[in-house]
């Protein structure tokens, strides 16, 4: 089946077998490999990415069910060589270990101040709850969520 | 993990969605969000033949005030129940539980509709309809059938849906709440409730829904009867398990289970403003 997607700002136009996942399409057929896959039972969030601009897990959706969609991944979030805020306060607050969780946790923190700009520690430990880092990170991972969301209220005041 | 092959047909609304059932009879599935389908066809445990995409009829993404009950469209995502202000208002107890669906990603995607016909034993949103008194409306060849949420539910994954019907609204009676309550126990945030209950208490309706206390969702009709009779949450949370057929699994026990569903339901009830 042919399907069209924008994907990170791009046109692309593909043929896929209905049983594709949207993961493996990213991944294998436009070799976006920044999205990874961990556990394959959308319970780890490692696939998170953006589908219309809501987090998804792409592991659980076919790409044909993307036809037509915006697709935002990972490698679509920095401006050029300006990194997205949520990624540099990643880096400024060593919000990784290992890193295999990473993508999915920083797309999935976007998705979640798009929604709550300000969420307290509480709010963005639960809307995080779909994303699991083996290295159990959790604690600064937290910290650079909430350090992009407070730099974004302070520029917006 | 990748599924078996299928072939793949999208839906162009309601109508057609029923003739494509009525044509390829039990090897179709409907898919709607895909969060309890798209998991069961990567293990291979469901292997249909053709999917019938029903994920893009708008026309079923609704919640609006209907008089004397809510009608909200099977393809209304979870998120969509969870930020809705007029479920806030109207039927609390499904706005809130709706926001304990799995996570954040899983309600973008997943639908109530969904949620329902799969029929899932530990899915939360079916207690929670149980608990409401709602009622299912369905369509198929010979036209439109509305089914009490009660009669729904006929085995494990298994309803009263006709393999060439598709669930097309759920109606919630509008309640003069009193008070509710949404017990999900579990080991992680995003797991599947270990034992859960829903519990709303209104004027001239009580109803208490269990999850994952046996083969089906089900109704609390012991607990409920105790409150018709008067009892106090404590003495009506003793009949929690009339009825019920708990499963041992690596998470629980059976006794463990129906230890839970009592304290849960005890909790539910107090939470619900009953002594």
């Amino acid at each position: 089946m042919k399907i069209t997607m924008t994907v990170n700002g791009v046109e692309r136009t593909d043929e896929v077998e209905p049983r594709t996942l949207l993961a493996h399409h990213l991944r294998e057929a436009l070799g976006l490999t920044g999205t990874n896959i961990g556990c394959d039972t959308s319970s780890c969030g490692a696939c998170t990415i953006h589908v219309d601009g809501q987090s998804v897990k792409s592991c659980t959706m076919l790409a044909v069910q993307a036809d037509g969609s915006e697709v935002l991944t990972i490698e679509g979030l920095a401006d050029g060589d300006t990194l997205h805020p949520m990624q540099r306060c990643f880096q400024q607050n060593h919000g990784l270990q290992c890193g295999y969780c990473t993508p999915g946790m920083v797309m999935a923190a976007v998705s979640l101040l798009e929604e709550n700009p300000n969420p307290t520690e509480r709010e963005v430990r639960l809307g995080l709850e779909g994303n699991l880092c083996r290295c159990t990170g959790y604690h600064n991972i937290v910290q650079s969520v909430l350090a992009c969301a407070a730099e974004s209220s302070g520029a917006a005041s | 993990m990748i599924p078996a092959a299928f072939d793949y047909v999208r839906a162009e609304s309601a109508d057609h969605a029923i003739a494509l059932l009525a044509e390829h009879g039990d090897e179709a599935k409907l898919l709607a969000g895909g969060h309890s389908l798209l998991p069961l066809m990567k293990l291979r445990l469901a292997s249909p033949t053709v999917l019938v995409d029903v994920g893009r009829l708008d026309d079923l993404r609704f919640i609006r005030d209907a008089g004397d009950h809510i009608a909200i469209g099977a393809l209304t995502r979870h998120r969509d129940l969870e930020i809705s202000e007029l479920l806030s208002q109207t039927a609390p107890l499904l706005h809130h539980a709706a926001g304990h669906v799995g996570d954040p990603q899983v309600r973008h995607r997943g639908t109530i509709g969904g949620s329902l016909a799969h029929a899932d034993p530990a899915s939360d949103l079916p207690a929670v309809v149980l608990a409401l008194g709602g009622t299912l409306v369905v369509e198929g060849p010979n036209g439109q059938r509305e089914i009490p949420i009660g009669e729904f539910y006929t085995g494990f994954l298994e309803s009263a849906l006709e393999p060439d019907e598709l669930l097309t609204e759920i109606r919630i009676p509008k309640l003069d709440t009193l008070g509710w309550s949404f017990q999900k126990f579990n080991r992680r945030a995003q797991d599947w409730a270990i034992v859960g209950v829903a519990a709303v208490r209104a004027d001239g309706h009580s109803g208490v829904g269990l999850v994952n206390m046996g083969s089906t969702p089900l109704y609390a009709a012991g607990v409920v009867d105790a409150l018709h009779s008067g009892a106090t949450a404590a003495e009506a949370a003793e009949r929690a398990n009339e009825g019920t057929e708990a499963q041992s699994d690596n998470n629980a026990t059976v006794e463990y289970r129906e230890h839970l569903a009592r304290v849960l339901v005890r909790r539910a009830l107090e939470e619900s403003g009953l002594s």
